[in-house]
């Protein structure tokens, strides 16, 4: 009841969905829902392979999905929100997660992420990254006794010497993890 | 139909099998604050302020979306539970925007009564300042994101009574926030039959008519309840 | 030439050495034996389960003696670590006794880490194949479920779960017999086995070890926790983030329904059960059990106020029982040996073994089980062998967190305590699933608790404000403490804020996640105090570091 109003300009609400979507793209999600004999509480199991496909969740597909599941939009939407892998916009070319579970920041975790995103020029959990690479962080892969641990493109990388800097940046480096470095030189390249 | 006896801060009361916590204790003749609950929706819990503590156990339990049971002796006005209650609308207040003075609804919101209820007149947290949108595009409606507290009433009377599921709650934690559709404006959601519903049953000036200016808002906030009256007593068809 | 006797080499094919390289060591493994001409025949080479000792993946274990489907006797077997691909001829030199250049990497069986453990849960972890029902089948997979099944009613099922003596091993500890006989007795209708695989604590692996090595005896599990309560139908919820552990699972749900082992009329019984495969999407709060129900609904995975509970009302509406996948994957065993056996192992209130994931800093990362009851000091010291490289009487320890995100920290001084729910409990910790971090001298509490706030606010639902607007609160009075400039005021602010969170939440999510701060408030005090602004208003006043900063 005190507070001042906020300084910054509120942010516009976004638009709705308009993009094209690819026919056999959109005829691959009405088969799939169908295996699924377009039961409601299949909803995370359907985006899960609409992701798949699309490499994202675009506004396009969630409304197909809503239609066809006979679900309210909004409520397709909140699910695909809450849950952290589902993607709502479109994927940069490469990724990488770091992990920040309580194993890996044990063991340095935290300067792994610094140096990474010192590295290629952007910001942990900012999902448009530098434009060909985004960093996100994970809470723990299980793969605690190889900690601290990387996933780069799906890869698990596991133990980056942290006692070592030059080491450590080979190892970044073999990774394709470089500031301005084409898509291409990533390795597993731009597929 | 089988009787519940129960005491409320020592008073005995009966209740129905069936009721809540929160019916025992209006007939006990005693008040709780509450902000998500609202006669006629499903129960949620999510604010916090209806938490009473169950004696021999102290356990804490919302009575709002607790049934009441035989024998339970119910406390609701312990000194740890006012604090409580107290911080949790501190929290309420310092997690949005809400400048009362240019609110539609000064004087007819629901937080501003529940904070002189519990005594709270400043928040000792920081204010958060999120920057929030606001939602202008329904012809006759509006949403100002800076003033939802989440209690996901128009989600619940839009689905429940309405039948329209036109809200939902998007993102999770902090990043919390009610969507209309795909997270569009609200103006462009088909499913929208603009029948006010949501407008009526916000605690706070979040949803208003786009008429009524600072302190016009007047909430109707029987509406769910009466309508689901109706229609459990089958005085009409179904909408 | 070699001699004659079969040999086996037992390759990690779980998670862990997978990324160290496993799957490449055992390809030129395969190779190199059919290098061997004649002698090749001796040599079986199969993919197995967690070795334990996953810090120095990739790992073989070399039987000398018993071919597949044999128990390796003790002392025939040995164990080779952080083997590369170009090392898969010398290693098969070593087993025909033709070499031992491997010799450096070669690890001592008897070393406490190995010799301590006593695998009850784990016994055909790292033995079985897990891509193999057959195998599995040769180990004694299903026997139980056949037997249970011919021979046993659900209640004497029950009964023998409950003189086991068995707790939930998801975290809270609640007597596992208990919750079967609650669903049981449910009025008569439809119910629902749920396995809970969220396993969302950072620092925990067991549920993954479990899954990616041994799902058999998961599935075995869960179906006779199905037939106890009279179920039909049963999900596994598992996390997006165990892509193998899903593969490995589907594909053991797959074979045992070819065997007739789930389905309709299982092994000839009119038993039937439906198990399903249900994944996650990348939500911690999913592990807390009416969270995962909404989540195999497809809905958002916000918790709802308890009671009633899922074993009274839960998925659609049905009695529901919840099991985390280590309380289900002991029913097999416990029912083999006999409840009474069982709670022979562990002490009065914690029976039989719990499986650790030890991790941090500690030389031997892995997955560890052990008799509930060993003290902390044997897990972390004798089994983890401390922190690399420290030594003293606490082996560089300073303390060591249980329990995840819900835990807390507990100091070297307690090192002696037992591993048991009350023990730890008492120390404001708690068992949590089992993931165990040892945390060195240099750690600073006030960051860890920080780190886990960090996760809380990261991760709490948003339905009730104590939690989505009180942990962002909580967050950021921890980063004055990091950051120095908090005041002793902060600190009771912090504390009353922080009971106010832990009594007020709506689930265990926002009650637990004041945990690491109470904790390490509650041990490590003067690192907080240390960090207010006022060098005077210190206590002692001599604890304030800031006076070496500023200049
Ligand atoms: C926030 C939160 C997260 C949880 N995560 C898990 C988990 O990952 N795995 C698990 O088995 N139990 C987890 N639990 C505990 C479950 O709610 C539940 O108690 C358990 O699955 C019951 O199984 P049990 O009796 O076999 O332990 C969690 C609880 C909370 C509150
Ligand atoms: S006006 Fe009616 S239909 Fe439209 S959002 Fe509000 S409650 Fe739903
Ligand atoms: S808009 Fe109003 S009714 Fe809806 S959640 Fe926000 S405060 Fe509650
Ligand atoms: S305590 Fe946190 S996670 Fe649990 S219901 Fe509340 S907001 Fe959600
Ligand atoms: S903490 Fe990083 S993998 Fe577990
Ligand atoms: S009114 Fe009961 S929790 Fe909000
Ligand atoms: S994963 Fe190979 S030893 Fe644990």
């Amino acid at each position: 009841m005190i507070a001042p109003p906020s300084a910054q300009s509120p942010p516009s609400a976004p638009s709705p969905p308009q993009a094209e979507l690819p026919a056999q793209a959109v005829e691959r999600t009405t088969r799939l829902i169908r295996q699924h004999r377009g039961r409601a509480d299949a909803l995370i199991e359907v985006l899960h392979q609409v992701q798949e496909l699309y490499g994202y969740l675009p506004p396009g597909a969630l409304a197909q999905v809503a239609r066809e599941l006979k679900l309210p939009l909004s409520r397709v939407h909140g699910v695909a929100s809450f849950y952290h892998l589902f993607r709502l916009e479109a994927p940069t070319a490469h990724r990488c997660a770091v992990c920040l579970g309580t194993a890996c920041f044990v063991k340095g975790g935290g300067e792994l992420a610094a140096r990474i995103e010192q590295r290629l020029g952007l910001r942990l959990d900012d999902a448009a990254g530098n434009g060909t690479w985004a960093l996100e962080h994970v809470s723990c892969l299980g793969a605690c006794g190889q900690a601290p641990v990387l996933v780069v493109d799906g890869r698990l990388e596991p133990r980056l010497p942290m006692d070592d800097p030059e080491a450590l940046d080979r190892r970044l480096s073999a990774l394709g993890l470089t500031a301005g470095a084409d898509a291409a030189d990533a390795p597993g390249g731009a597929s | 139909m089988s009787v519940h006896t129960l005491t409320v801060d020592g008073v005995e009361v009966a209740v129905p099998d069936g009721a809540s916590l929160l019916d025992a204790v209006r007939a006990a003749g005693a008040e709780l604050p509450t902000l998500c609950h609202l006669d006629g929706l499903t129960p949620v819990g999510a604010c916090r302020l209806c938490l009473v503590e169950l004696e021999g156990s102290g356990k804490l339990q919302p009575a709002c979306a607790t049934a009441a049971g035989e024998g339970m002796a119910v406390l609701t006005q312990t000194p740890q539970l006012r604090e409580w209650r107290r911080m949790a609308v501190e929290l309420f207040f310092a997690e949005g925007n809400h400048v009362c003075a240019f609110c539609v609804a000064n004087g007819n919101c629901e937080l501003q009564d529940v904070a002189v209820t519990v005594g709270m007149d400043h928040s000792r947290f920081p204010y958060q300042y999120p920057n929030r949108r606001v939602d202008a595009s329904h012809p006759q409606f509006a949403i100002d994101h800076h003033r939802c507290i989440l209690c996901t009433r128009c989600v619940r009377v839009c689905d429940e009574i309405e039948g329209a599921h036109v809200w939902d709650v998007a993102n999770r934690g902090a990043e919390c926030s009610i969507i209309a559709g795909l997270d569009q404006p609200w103006g462009e959601v088909a499913a929208c039959t603009s029948c006010g519903k949501c407008v009526d049953v916000c605690p706070t000036g979040a949803i208003f008519r786009k008429d009524d200016t600072t302190a016009e808002k007047e909430a109707h906030r029987e509406r769910p309840q009466l309508l689901r009256a109706a229609r459990d007593q089958h005085q009409w068809q179904n909408q | 030439m070699a001699s004659p006797t079969p040999l086996q080499l037992r390759c990690c094919a779980a998670s862990g050495c997978r990324s160290a390289g496993s799957e490449a060591l055992q390809a030129a493994l395969l190779a190199a034996r059919d290098q061997l001409g004649g002698a090749a025949e001796a040599v079986t080479i199969k993919p197995v389960g967690c070795l334990r000792l996953c810090g120095r993946g990739p790992l073989v274990a070399l039987d000398r003696s018993g071919g597949d489907g044999q128990e390796p006797s003790a002392g025939s077997t040995e164990l080779y670590a952080e083997l590369t691909p170009e090392q898969a001829p010398a290693l098969l030199a070593a087993a025909t006794g033709l070499g031992d250049e491997l010799a450096a990497q070669r690890l001592d069986p008897a070393h406490p880490f190995f010799a301590l453990q006593k695998a009850v849960v784990l016994e055909g972890c790292g033995v079985v194949n897990p891509e193999s029902i057959d195998d599995a089948l040769a180990h004694g997979s299903y026997a139980q479920l056949k037997r249970v099944l011919l021979e046993c009613t659900p209640e004497q099922v029950r009964d023998q779960v409950k003189r086991s003596g068995l707790r939930g091993r998801g975290g809270a500890g609640y007597p596992t017999g208990l919750k079967w006989d609650t669903v049981a007795l449910q009025p008569p209708g439809p119910r629902t086995v749920v396995c809970n695989a969220d396993e969302g604590d950072p620092g925990a692996f067991m549920d993954r070890s479990v899954l990616e090595s041994d799902p058999h005896r998961l599935i075995e599990g869960m179906a006779i926790a199905a037939y106890a309560v009279g179920a039909d139908q049963g999900y596994v919820y598992v996390r997006a983030e165990y892509p193998l552990a899903i593969e490995r699972l589907r594909l053991a749900l797959k074979q045992a329904r070819a065997k007739g082992l789930l389905g309709a009329g299982i092994a000839g019984s009119s038993f039937n059960l439906r198990l399903e495969v249900r994944v996650g999407a990348g939500a911690y709060v999913c592990g807390e059990e009416t969270a995962l129900l909404a989540s195999i609904q497809g809905q958002r995975g916000t918790p709802r106020p308890r009671p009633p509970f899922p074993a009274q009302v839960g998925l659609w509406g049905a009695p529901t029982l919840i099991n985390n996948v280590e309380t289900l994957a002991s029913i097999p065993v416990i029912l083999r040996e006999g409840g009474d056996w069982y709670a022979a192992i562990g002490t009065e209130g914690s029976k039989g073994t719990k499986v650790f994931a030890l991790s941090g800093a500690v030389a031997n990362t892995g997955l560890v089980e052990v008799p509930m009851g060993t003290s902390l000091r044997t897990v972390v010291q004798t089994i983890g062998g401390g922190v690399p490289g420290a030594d003293g009487p606490n082996g560089g320890v300073k303390a060591v967190q249980t329990g995840g995100p819900s835990g807390g920290c507990i100091p070297a001084h307690l090192l002696d305590t037992p591993v048991d729910y009350e023990s730890l409990r008492d120390l404001g910790s708690m068992m949590g699933s089992g993931g165990l971090v040892v945390m060195g001298e240099t750690t600073s509490m006030p960051e860890v608790a920080r780190h886990f706030m960090r996760f809380s606010v990261n991760e709490s639902c948003g339905k009730c404000v104590p939690c989505r607007a009180g942990t962002v609160q909580l967050a950021q009075m921890l980063d004055r403490f990091v950051e120095r400039r908090a005041s002793l005021a902060d600190l009771e602010r912090l504390e009353a804020l922080c009971r106010m969170v832990g009594a007020t939440s709506l689930c265990g999510l926002g009650q637990a996640a004041p945990n690491p701060v109470l904790s390490t408030l509650r041990y490590f005090r003067q690192e907080y105090q240390a960090a207010c602004r006022e060098p005077g208003q210190c206590e002692p006043p001599d604890a304030c570091l800031l006076q070496e900063v500023t200049p």
